[in-house]
């Protein structure tokens, strides 16, 4: 009962919010912290009570808060709801970063009572995701949280917003229909005919039949590659994070991509055993692609917030990487067991961290409408506390020890070595370009003489994408230039720094890269989407003086917790290794049989 | 104290110095003013802390990844850490008086004590670990710190970049800890640091090959040496630590650490001793040629460090360790020496330092005592110890290589002499080098610490530093060679000072550049990787998705398209030929059906006409009409019949 007041309580207020137009903002803002707060607040009071027991322990037992409601008696779905080791830490994360968000969300101006409601509604959807422990009931929560995502990229982002929403919703509701399939493949293969998710775990359907095992494993697995996302399906990420408001890029990164990583612990490792077993190589080699490839493709980027979002796919990689070894039946269960607790581990870290950056990179946007590296520069000395935040989410995000990421990475590797030499060593070197990149933003961000960007007041450019590509950039490739003082300021930095023999990333700015044909920075400044019926800049005004204001009140108490915790489960990270490790072991036990 | 309370001594030796670093961070610049004493300080306690931990010999460990065979946060001091321990705290203690003098006022100053001193807990940390997880924690948080330290005037183009540099050059090698720590699991089952040695098999080369790469980055060996020079950027303080007892120091120290693993492969103690000893030689050349004094420095820290990788390599850990202690001494000394120059002259070129040891005669003579010691003029430190760490040394050409490098020590300490000592230009005022008595103070202290090391050597000490650093007797270098080596160093350093104008052409070569060494560590190879898999990522994943995508919308134009022609024609084609088909039958309905009743009807209304023609109304012609039938019906009955 407690978690399912957990689960329902945020949309219960959306609805609540959402009949009462009077309402204003201050009050919208307010009543939607208190939600979120309240939420989390049973979560920690869920968290208190829950016994993680100990060995082995969750998936088919030790499901804590457990609820069953008959609700389609026919094909044996039901409202069954619980936790575990695997889904607390999770559920947890989701609640702290709704409540980050909705901190965050405090000055919010363009139809605060819808932003709240939309939020609350994917709170709903995300956490209801994570406590489902029915086939169906995972799947409608998972499908209508692309539904929330989808309104909150359309109606609140900026850039190419509805285009990117509009692959956002399209890509992630195919790879949803493959997940349908298998589920249905599930149910049909299974002796007891049920979407009981505890029930199949226990008794594995299809264990007689390799072939059909295989496919609905794929089916399984492309639905939930999309989401996480994994190499090659990951291409609707850096677009839909580009373009959406920094607190629906926080949710997106922070808690959307782990319903994908979490199918696949929940769903396709104990329920496909077998499968799991044959095709763990797979998983590995798509881990160990997806963590170069992602740390590469971010080391080229030009622009933050693609950057962090292409970080993604490198850190969920170090996620899939885990729970292949888990498959890798010949190597030694404590190995497995390991990559298997750091890759739980490195779904909440991932969670902290890059959630964290990208409010960061909302302070961005709001200071000066874009993301664009050659933009911004020497910002550490206008704004010290975004610079510290940035820093310190920075060197988490890239696996410095004392933060929650080395816990997570150190267990992938160690394990992985053991298991999988080869990926392992190749791997490990991902934490090298991640650093390299990481660092490389900060010098251009923060460091060197001020370049602040103006917002922009030029002519409306016109953000109907729809003649170009199907989904790609506009043919419009000419990169915005920076006011033309500031930018020579920028570009003597960069060639001060290459003089000194150090990094020169100059070799990566303006020009040296061909990097046209994806320069958001050119659409960034579009029209205000027509639907908010904001007023637009006249052309003739002239831009403001640059300034930059520090982080404000709400910017800090948003971000500094998600920060926090991170290093607080990175030097004690005993209280969150009890709760995931029985889950692990026993997740590693059930892929065994 | 008593000993029972060794293991909260020595979590508070690693805590005091971090948390009061972090408080620093966090309290930003409303604690400038404060911060300087608080370093102080702090260092002060930190130093009683080791030397009671240097006593007690304590141990303690704080859970940290409960499901690993030790894989908790240990810390114990043994001989070697205890040593180390007192070195470090020591020197960082000076470095960080010396700062508080050095550092301008405006600066950040607790920015830049919080990191000094969570630096310092970081290889405090790094030299008490026993397990992987505590000394990569510690390892990895000092070369962050190196790196916020190196960049610590970031406004400055350049110094963050130098900072990352040395951060991913440090941290390149760290990789082979996180590969080291993996195959120590899979060998050994545990991540202890002492069962390195014991692992099986292949695992154990792993182990191996994964330390020696993460030291040799961290110690800036070859081929990692490079970053040493980026490294220059930073404060001088901060070159004073991180180049004597910290960071450079750290794969010194690791490698004396797993040296019972280092012999057990065989080929890795072979490939240390050749690293540390190319490296001194290599390094020695590089601090020949250079003409500033700081860049001169670093090379020679490579350079003095490769002795204690040499000493690991061939199992002379006593020696190596001496040789490590006094070297941070000397560094130390050395670059405060520098710092002091380069705070009063405004300048560390050499061109510029001419005569710079008479400005200030106290800071001078110390300098002179610390260049000697580096030289290896006895009866100074590094004199002995340097012979000492190379003293297990079997093969000859490996001696031949260490020896000239330690030839090469009194070249380059011999540059500096004959520039500093040379007579000041004359319409030059002598009294230009005001200097704080602090720092003159750490300048002798460090200086004195570097001459007076030399007791090492003593037979007697020698043998209880070995008793105590690596449990037992240890090859001690002969009389005949010392008396050698300190010929050698005494004539070089003559040569040099006596002509010093033969090292010119030195700067001509690709010496003065680091010999090319930081070509090995530039980015735009992987920046051309990420280059071309961003390309891919756009122009072919990103494109097949959008291809796809279209496909599909081209294929719901080609079904618009059936729809239109096939389905649609189909249904108007049938409804056409439903009306046209209508049409005839309502054609053969007028024209058959209704004609064929029509004249059905006709016929019958004609037959009804020549039916009534016999019905006239006369009675007579019934008659005859009836007669004449019933006479038809007889005639036939009679014809039937």
């Amino acid at each position: 009962m407690l978690l399912t007041v957990v689960v329902l309580l945020p949309v219960v207020v959306a609805a609540v919010l959402m009949m009462l137009p009077r309402l204003s903002q201050r009050a919208v803002a307010w009543s939607w912290v208190a939600a979120a707060a309240v939420d989390l607040a049973l979560v920690i009071w869920m968290w208190i009570g829950f016994d993680p027991g100990r060995g082995t322990s969750g998936v088919v037992d030790g499901l804590a808060y457990d609820t069953k409601v008959r609700w389609i008696p026919t094909v044996d779905a039901a409202y069954h709801v619980g936790v575990d080791g695997l889904s607390l830490p999770l559920i947890a994360l989701t609640s702290l970063l709704f409540l980050a968000v909705a901190i965050w969300s405090q000055r919010e101006q363009d139809r605060p009572r819808r932003f709240a409601a939309v939020f609350l509604f994917l709170q709903t959807t995300c956490l209801g995701t994570f406590a489902a422990l029915d086939l169906i009931l995972f799947f409608v929560f998972f499908d209508l949280s692309i539904v929330g995502m989808y309104f909150v990229i359309a109606g609140w982002g900026h850039g190419n917003n509805r285009r990117s929403a509009l692959k956002f919703f399209l890509y992630t509701f195919v790879g949803s229909l493959a997940l349908l399939l298998g589920f249905i493949g599930l149910f049909l293969g299974g002796e007891e005919r049920t979407f009981d998710m505890v029930r199949l775990a226990a008794r594995p359907p299809l264990d007689d039949s390799p072939l059909l095992c295989g496919l609905v494993l794929l089916a399984i697995g492309i639905g939930l590659a999309v989401k996480t996302p994994l190499f090659p399906f990951h291409t609707w990420l850096p677009d839909a994070h580009t373009d959406a408001p920094a607190a629906g890029s926080a949710i997106l990164a922070g808690v959307l991509l782990k319903l994908g990583t979490y199918g696949f612990v929940r769903i396709a490792m104990p329920m496909l055993p077998a499968a799991w077993q044959r095709w763990a190589m797979v998983a590995v080699v798509v881990g160990v692609v997806s963590v170069l490839w992602g740390a590469f493709v971010a080391l080229a980027q030009r622009d933050a917030k693609r950057m962090i979002a292409y970080t993604s796919v490198n850190h969920m990689g170090y996620v899939i990487l885990g729970l292949g070894v888990a498959g890798l039946v010949g190597a030694d269960p404590e190995a497995r067991t390991i990559a298997t607790v750091g890759a739980l581990v490195q779904m909440v870290s991932h969670g902290l961290l890059t959630g964290a950056l990208f409010l960061l990179t909302g302070v961005l946007w709001s200071r000066g409408g874009t993301y664009d590296f050659s933009r911004w520069g020497g910002l550490a000395r206008p704004a010290p506390l975004f610079a510290a935040a940035l820093a310190v989410a920075v060197f988490g995000s890239l696996g410095l020890p004392g933060f929650s990421s080395f816990i997570a990475e150190f267990q992938v590797f160690t394990g992985t070595i053991q298991a999988a030499p080869v990926a392992g060593v190749i791997a490990v070197t991902g934490i090298l370009v991640t650093a390299g990149l990481f660092l490389l933003a900060v010098q251009r961000l923060l460091t060197g003489p001020p370049l602040l960007a103006v917002p922009d007041a030029g002519p409306v450019t016109d953000d109907d994408g729809s003649t170009g590509s199907e989904f790609g950039v506009t043919a419009d490739t000419a990169p915005r230039r920076a006011p033309a003082a500031a930018h020579a300021g920028h570009g003597a930095m960069d060639h001060g720094a290459m003089d000194h023999g150090a990094m020169d990333h100059g070799a990566m700015d303006h020009g040296a890269m061909d990097h046209g044909a994806m320069d958001h920075g050119a659409m960034d400044h579009g029209a205000p989407d027509d639907a908010d019926a904001q007023t637009t800049t006249p052309t003739t005004t002239t831009p403001p003086p640059p300034s930059f204001p520090d982080l404000r009140m709400h910017e800090i108490a948003s971000i500094v917790p998600l920060l926090v915790l991170s290093v607080v489960i990175g030097l004690a990270p005993v209280f969150l290794l009890d709760v995931i490790a029985p889950a692990a072991a026993a997740v590693v036990e059930l892929v065994s049989r | 104290m008593s000993p029972a309370s060794g293991p909260a001594t020595l979590a508070a030796l690693v805590l005091v110095p971090a948390v009061v670093g972090v408080v620093l961070l966090v309290t930003g610049r409303r604690a400038d003013r404060l911060a300087g004493p608080l370093a102080v300080a702090t260092a002060l306690a930190t130093l009683t802390l080791a030397a009671g931990v240097a006593v007690w010999r304590p141990q303690a460990q704080a859970p940290f990844l409960p499901g690993v065979t030790g894989g908790e946060l240990a810390l114990a001091v043994d001989g070697l850490s205890a040593v180390l321990v007192v070195t470090v705290a020591a020197v960082a203690a000076a470095v960080v008086v010396f700062a508080t003098a050095d550092l301008p006022r405006t600066d950040a100053r607790a920015r830049f004590f919080g990191y000094l001193l969570l630096f310092t807990a970081a290889m405090l940390a790094t030299v008490t670990a026993t397990t992987i997880p505590a000394l990569l924690l510690s390892w990895e948080i000092m070369g962050a710190t190196s790196y916020a330290l190196i960049g610590f005037q970031w406004a400055t183009p350049g110094k963050a970049a130098a900072g990352t540099t040395a951060f991913l050059t440090t941290r390149l090698g760290d990789l082979g800890l996180y590969i080291a720590a993996g195959a120590s699991f899979a060998g050994t089952g545990s991540l202890e640091l002492s069962g390195l040695a014991t692992a099986d098999g292949g695992w154990r080369d792993v182990a191996a090959a994964g330390v020696l790469v993460a030291a040799l980055g961290k110690s800036a060996q070859l081929p990692f040496s490079a970053w040493l020079s980026a490294a220059m950027q930073g404060p001088s303080a901060v070159s004073a630590l991180l180049h004597s007892a910290t960071m450079v120091a750290a794969g010194g120290y690791l490698l004396l650490r797993v040296q019972p693993l280092l012999e057990a492969t065989g080929w890795a103690a072979t490939t240390a001793a050749w690293a540390g000893a190319l490296t001194a030689l290599v390094l020695g050349l590089v601090a020949a040629a250079q003409v500033d004094l700081k860049q001169l420095l670093a090379a020679s820290t490579g350079a003095q460090i490769g002795f204690v990788v040499l000493g690991a390599g061939v199992g002379s850990v006593a020696g190596g360790t001496a040789q490590w202690v006094a070297h941070a001494a000397v560094k130390a000394a050395l670059f405060v020496v520098a710092g002091v120059w380069l705070t009063a002259l405004g300048t560390k070129k050499l061109t510029g330092l001419r005569g710079a040891a008479r400005r200030n005669r106290g800071i001078g003579a110390a300098a002179t005592v610390a260049a000697l010691a580096l030289a290896g003029v006895p009866p100074l430190s590094l004199w002995v110890t340097k012979d000492w760490a190379m003293a297990g040394t079997g093969s000859t050409a490996l001696r031949l290589v260490a020896l000239s490098a330690a030839a090469l020590s009194a070249v380059y300490a011999g540059r500096v002499l004959a520039v500093v000592l040379a007579p000041l230009p004359t319409d030059e005022a002598r009294a230009a080098g005001r200097v704080p008595p602090v720092t003159t103070t750490v300048a002798w202290t460090l200086t004195l610490a570097a001459a007076g090391l030399a007791v090492l050597g003593l037979p007697a000490v020698a043998g209880r530093f070995a008793g105590v650093v690596a449990g037992g007797a240890q090859e001690a270098p002969g009389l005949g060679e010392l008396a050698a080596s300190g010929v050698i160093a005494v004539v070089v350093l003559a040569v040099v000072l006596v002509r010093p104008q033969l090292l010119a052409p030195l700067r001509r070569t690709p010496l003065l550049s680091w010999a090319g060494l930081p070509l090995l560590l530039t980015p735009r190879p992987w920046l051309a990787v990420a280059r071309a898999a961003d390309a891919v990522d756009a122009r072919v994943i990103d494109r097949g998705v959008d291809g796809a995508a279209a496909s599909v919308v081209r294929l719901a134009r080609a079904v618009r398209r059936t729809d239109e022609t096939v389905i649609d024609g189909a249904v108007d084609a049938v409804a056409t030929a439903t009306a046209r088909s209508a049409d005839v039958l309502w054609r053969i309905d007028g024209a058959v059906v209704d004609a064929a009743v029509h004249r059905l009807a006709r016929s019958l209304r004609r037959l009804g006409g020549v039916m009534r023609r016999p019905q006239t109304g006369q009675l007579h012609q019934y008659y005859a009409q009836t007669l004449s039938g019933l006479g038809l019906l007889l005639a036939l009955l009679l014809l039937v019949r």
